[in-house]
């Protein structure tokens, strides 16, 4: 029972960072119907944007505060990230609209490849870990020898994603940029016949996408301490995996997806063996594309013939 | 755009069939179809069927529902409600169809007269065993390979056979090099039929407009089809080419056994070329009937024909 | 005269503003990463550094190719496109020429390299550009049923190859059996996990397919890693048997291939062996390739990659369709693995990543998927570039000595994918040849006039 509460609270945590990032490949789904290979590549690249600006905030700066800190980290991130993923929407997959059908998913391929590789030669292949901080925790219960203990951490990383999850949802379903966002959705032809802007509204979901992977960037950074190169590839995938299980296209789908994929990785690992845990994670995304493709939220999709 | 508001069209209309002579059995019967995606109501019970040698216009303004027949029809949509029938040989099986409905299995056989149901087959179940071929709205070649190779790609079952799966072919046996060579026979007669001969060796995509509706034509009789369903296949013709079609499409009917279902807007040819007529409107059958007598079917002229009104103003300004 | 210059005039300012937006971009691309540096100082602890002069130099690279390209090249290519295009008569001879060249080129390599080079040179030439490349190469071509005639995009085909070599290996160590009587065994154990692993998966569309192959691909090889009885983990199988000269061995031993034939006993012979054998398998793939293409799978599968729904249409049941050239490239890349095993004596998951995979998707990709030429010509670029990178001992005078060429070699991967794509989606070759004709053949598909296409393409955009 403690193992298992621990476990909820460690699961809920790692859900809402590939919550964040899953709502990237949903929203770019949805309005170009591409797999944004590159997105956990951009999530990777916001870890590392993150962490200079950690750096340049405490060593130099020598800002104290942990709040002030993390909230000129996130802001930072936020803007060089989404700075990051503009560019590339313009360059890699705009002029491939139109094209062979294959062609945006291969590009993206491509930029995977390139932004991992990037970081590997400009930032060197080690792990960057940061000193510990901000390491106390709150004792829930005890029981059998065990805590189950809530760190400060994980509560940051539940308000911040909480927070900005909610300006997410405002921004979508209130305003004209997400109306715009749903008629490009619906067909991007008749969008455009009535006036939208489709070009700036994909342009648009892109940046939203990076700032959300940006801030499970500084999360997962804050969180876990360490960031790699190679942190791109693995939850993308997982996280991609949260998109298609909640219903690709599906906004609250993601988050579910996320919570459930991070519950699942934790709970495994704690009742199985972290050994597989990855084949875990390839497998449910296997199972779920075959059996399961449109998702738990998801509408079932008719192909238009 | 609501579909369910339309009822009292559908309560006025004429119960399936009743104005026609019944000496021919049908090749198709469609009864009670109806189609939801989601909460739309595309198509709604409806039921109609085609005589075998007829050429059979379904026709309704947009979004009536009449592609979402077609792709009931060949397998591409499973229909949420109805039974789709279609037969070829001897007409005497068309008795088993209650026993075959009953059975639940695809198809019956009854001396030569095979039976069946279409909307229990996946859709190249329907091209391949039950012989239906179509041709689709927004055309579908196969653009990259040469209008010849689309002509062979649609006779590949038979070819896939005489190549024994690949391995005989891939040994490169006598058998099926003559094979090939009867599937390019059958080719180039469709490619003499459509003038298309001497464009045989480009690549599809390369044809004009008009050609690649003929193409797409050709390579759906490429396959002997009993049932040819054609979505649209005047639209974006000129009125010449248009008339072309129309001879064409009686050809077909007249010199093969292929009966003809025909989704179509320009009303000059439906009216000229269709032995008989279903009218479609927000999913259900208004009316059906000749040429003639759609062409005075007040229900048909509220809810259709003024588009063609409009049609013929068009055509008038036009030819000034 | 005053307007020419000053239309001069208006389009270096253009060209300059283009650039400043550019700089400007780029300089907050750049900053982050390439403006600081992260590195652990003595003490362990992360440090920032700067790198201004790297992030200023990358940053007037990127305006000033801007400005070039605005002022210069954009102009020029407008002018090209206004003009009416070239005739292909030169590049289609080319293409007449180029194959029996490059075969014949192929099949003489090694002795021409021995002869360069003298022995010693001669095994890194031939193991490291010949066999090295002619892997991927066959690589490519497998993959090229799968990716460039079905238009099955498989990110996971290095399974079969690690399922191959996996094979190989084990039933080598186990069973003693020899190459020759595993190389096709191991064939059909890859194409049987084609069709175990494509028969779920192959009816999802394009791009969840794409994934899910990824997925298996990862999925094997995390069970190559963490089944450790059976493949030993991480640590990799070692002392596979080396392949012999139909028996007899490459080895010093009286027995061996250099004493029976009365030579003085060499590593290059085995080299020299090995290049010709994987030579074989490669062009057995093209010339299968070749010979499918025209039979009605063939032509089915490429029907397959322009329209699925129209092949439904026509009856063709496209999940076997798939489901064979799944079949048929996982065969080939089974042949490459166990070949693979063979020639390295020692495998581990090590050599059968995401990456890896990636790697052979960008040789069909970047060479023009359905082009044997194209592949191979990738494959030559992209592999033996590498290689060659690895040997560019200057580009350590001029970038310090702990420049690492190689490190480049996956970042140039990716970014000629993304450039390929946007600029030649068809791939470096992307000329097709039909599989059959009617009228004689014909040395250039006549062109239909360009009025009548764009008509065409114009009247395809109608909906309704
Ligand atoms: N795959 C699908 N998913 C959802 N709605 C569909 C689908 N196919 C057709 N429809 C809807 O069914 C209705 C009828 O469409 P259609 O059959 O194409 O009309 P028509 O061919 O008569 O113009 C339209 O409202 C259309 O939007
Ligand atoms: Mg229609």
């Amino acid at each position: 029972m403690e193992v298992f509460t621990q476990q909820l609270i460690n699961g809920i945590t790692l859900g809402s960072i590939y919550g964040l990032i899953a709502i990237g490949y949903t929203m770019v789904f949805g309005i170009i119907g591409m797999v944004n290979f590159a997105h956990g590549d951009v999530f990777m690249v916001s870890a590392f944007i993150a962490l200079v600006t950690l750096l340049l905030v405490t060593t130099w700066l020598g800002i104290g505060s942990f709040v002030i800190a993390l909230l000129i980290v996130l802001i930072v991130a936020m803007l060089f990230t989404s700075l990051v993923n503009w560019a590339i929407e313009r360059v890699a997959y705009r002029p491939l609209r139109g094209s062979f059908r294959l062609a945006p998913l291969i590009s993206a391929i491509g930029m995977s490849i390139f932004l991992s590789n990037f970081v590997q030669v400009a930032q060197g292949p080690r792990v960057k870990s940061i000193p510990p901080f901000f390491n106390e925790v709150i004792v829930l219960m005890s029981g059998n020898g065990y805590d189950v203990a809530v760190s400060y951490k994980q509560i940051v990383v539940w308000i911040v994603t909480a927070a900005l999850l909610l300006v997410f949802w405002f921004v979508v379903t209130k305003t004209a940029l997400g109306r715009a966002q749903r008629a490009c959705e619906q067909d991007q032809k008749m969008a455009a016949l009535l006036g939208i802007d489709v070009d700036r509204t994909v342009s648009i979901t892109f940046v939203i996408a990076a700032a959300l992977a940006a801030v499970a960037g500084t999360m997962y950074l804050m969180y876990y301490g360490v960031v790699s190169f190679a942190d791109g590839f693995v939850p993308g995938v997982k996280a991609f995996t949260a998109a298609v299980l909640g219903g690709i296209g599906s906004l609250p789908g993601a988050v579910l997806g996320g919570l459930l994929i991070g519950l699942i990785e934790t709970m495994w690992s704690a009742y199985f063996s972290t050994d597989y845990k990855d084949v875990a994670a390839f497998s449910i995304l296997a199972i779920t594309m075959i059996f399961l493709p449109q998702g738990i939220l998801g509408r079932p999709d008719v192909e238009k013939v | 755009m609501s579909v369910t508001s339309y009822d009292a069209a559908a309560a006025g209309a004429r119960p399936s069939g009743s104005a026609r002579p019944s000496n021919l059995a049908p090749v198709l019967r469609v009864e009670h179809l109806s189609m939801r995606f989601g909460g739309l109501v595309a198509i709604n019970d409806f039921s109609f069927a085609a005589r075998r040698g007829d050429i059979t216009a379904l026709i309704g303004p947009n979004g009536a529902g009449k592609t979402t027949v077609f792709n009931c029809i060949t397998g591409f949509y499973k229909p949420s409600e109805g039974r789709i029938a279609l037969q070829f040989g001897d007409p005497g099986v068309w008795e088993e169809l209650s026993a075959l409905t009953e059975r639940g299995t695809r198809s019956v056989t009854r001396g030569d007269g095979m039976l069946f149901l279409l909307e229990r087959m996946p859709d190249y179940l329907v091209a391949h065993r039950a012989r239906v071929a179509r041709t689709f709205q927004n055309i579908r070649l196969f653009q990259g390979m040469t209008v010849l190779e689309n002509l062979l790609v649609a006779q590949h079952n038979s070819l896939m056979w005489a190549s024994g799966f690949t391995v005989l072919g891939a040994l490169g046996l006598r058998s099926y090099a003559r094979a090939e060579r009867s599937a390019i026979d059958k080719a180039r007669y469709w490619l003499d039929r459509t003038g298309l001969t001497d464009r045989a060796d480009d690549p599809a995509g390369e044809l004009p407009y008009g050609g690649q509706r003929r193409l797409e034509i050709a390579r759906a009789m490429c396959t002997d089809p009993v049932l040819l369903c054609l979505d649209e296949p005047a639209a974006g013709l000129n009125p010449n080419e248009s008339a072309d079609l129309g001879r064409y499409l009686h050809k077909i009917r007249d010199e093969h056994a292929t009966s003809i279902l025909l989704i179509e807007h320009d009303m000059t040819v439906v009216m000229e070329i269709s032995d008989y007529i279903v009218v479609l409107d927000h999913g259900q059958k208004i009316a059906d009937g000749t040429p003639d007598e759609i062409r005075n079917d007040p229900r048909v002229i509220a809810a259709y024909l003024g588009v063609e009104e409009e049609e013929v103003a068009e055509r008038a300004i036009g030819t000034q | 005269m005053a307007p020419e210059a000053s239309g001069l005039a208006s389009r270096v300012v253009g060209a300059l503003r283009q650039a400043a937006i550019t700089g400007l971009i780029a300089f907050g691309l750049l900053l982050p990463l390439i403006g600081f540096n992260t590195v652990q100082n003595i003490r362990n602890e992360l440090i920032l550094e700067t790198r201004w002069p790297l992030l200023a130099a990358m940053v007037a690279i990127i305006a000033g190719g801007r400005f070039l390209h605005a002022l210069l090249i954009a102009p020029w290519l407008a002018r090209r496109a206004l003009r009416p295009r070239p005739e292909h008569a030169p590049r289609a001879r080319l293409a007449r020429w180029l194959v029996p060249f490059a075969l014949g080129f192929a099949i003489v390599y090694p002795p021409l390299a021995l002869s360069i080079t003298g022995v010693q040179g001669a095994v890194k030439w031939i193991d490291n550009f010949g066999v090295q490349i002619l892997i991927y190469v066959m690589l490519g071509w497998g993959l090229n049923i799968v990716v460039g005639l079905a238009g099955l995009l498989d990110l996971g085909y290095v399974a079969f190859y690690a399922v191959g070599a996996y094979s190989y290996a084990l039933l080598a160590n186990s069973f003693g059996l020899s190459f020759w009587i595993l190389l096709p065994i191991a064939g059909c154990l890859a194409a049987f996990w084609g069709i175990l692993l494509g028969f779920p998966v192959l009816r999802l569309r394009g791009d969840y397919l794409a994934i899910v192959t990824l997925a298996f691909g990862e999925i094997i090889r995390l069970i190559l890693i963490n089944w450790v009885s059976v493949t030993n983990g991480y640590a990799g199988v070692s002392g596979i048997p080396r392949p012999t000269f139909f028996g007899i061995p490459f080895n010093a031993s009286d027995e061996g291939f250099a004493a029976r034939f009365g030579l003085e006993f060499s590593p290059i012979y085995r080299t020299i062996f090995l290049y010709y054998v994987i030579l074989a398998l490669a062009l057995i793939t093209a010339a299968m390739t070749v010979r499918l293409r025209r039979l009605p799978i063939g032509r089915a599968w490429e029907a397959l990659r322009e329209d699925e729904i129209a092949c439904r249409s026509l009856g063709i049941n496209t999940t076997n369709t798939k489901l064979t050239a799944f079949a048929m490239g996982a065969m080939f890349a089974g042949f490459a693995g166990s070949f693979f095993a063979a020639r390295q004596g020692f495998i581990s998951p090590e050599s059968f990543t995401f990456m890896e995979s990636a790697v052979i998707v960008a040789i069909v990709v970047l060479g023009g998927m359905g082009s044997l030429i194209g592949v191979a010509i990738a494959a030559v670029i992209m592999i033996g570039g590498t290689e060659i990178m690895r040997e560019l001992d200057f580009l350590k005078a001029i970038f310090g000595t702990n420049f690492d060429p190689t490190q480049y070699r996956m970042l140039l991967f990716g970014f000629a994918m993304v450039l390929i794509m946007v600029w030649r989606p068809r791939g470096l070759i992307a000329t097709r040849e039909p599989s059959t004709f009617l009228n004689a053949r014909r040395a250039l598909p006549s062109r239909a006039p360009q009025s009548e296409e764009t008509q065409a393409s114009l009247v395809r955009e109608r909906h309704g």
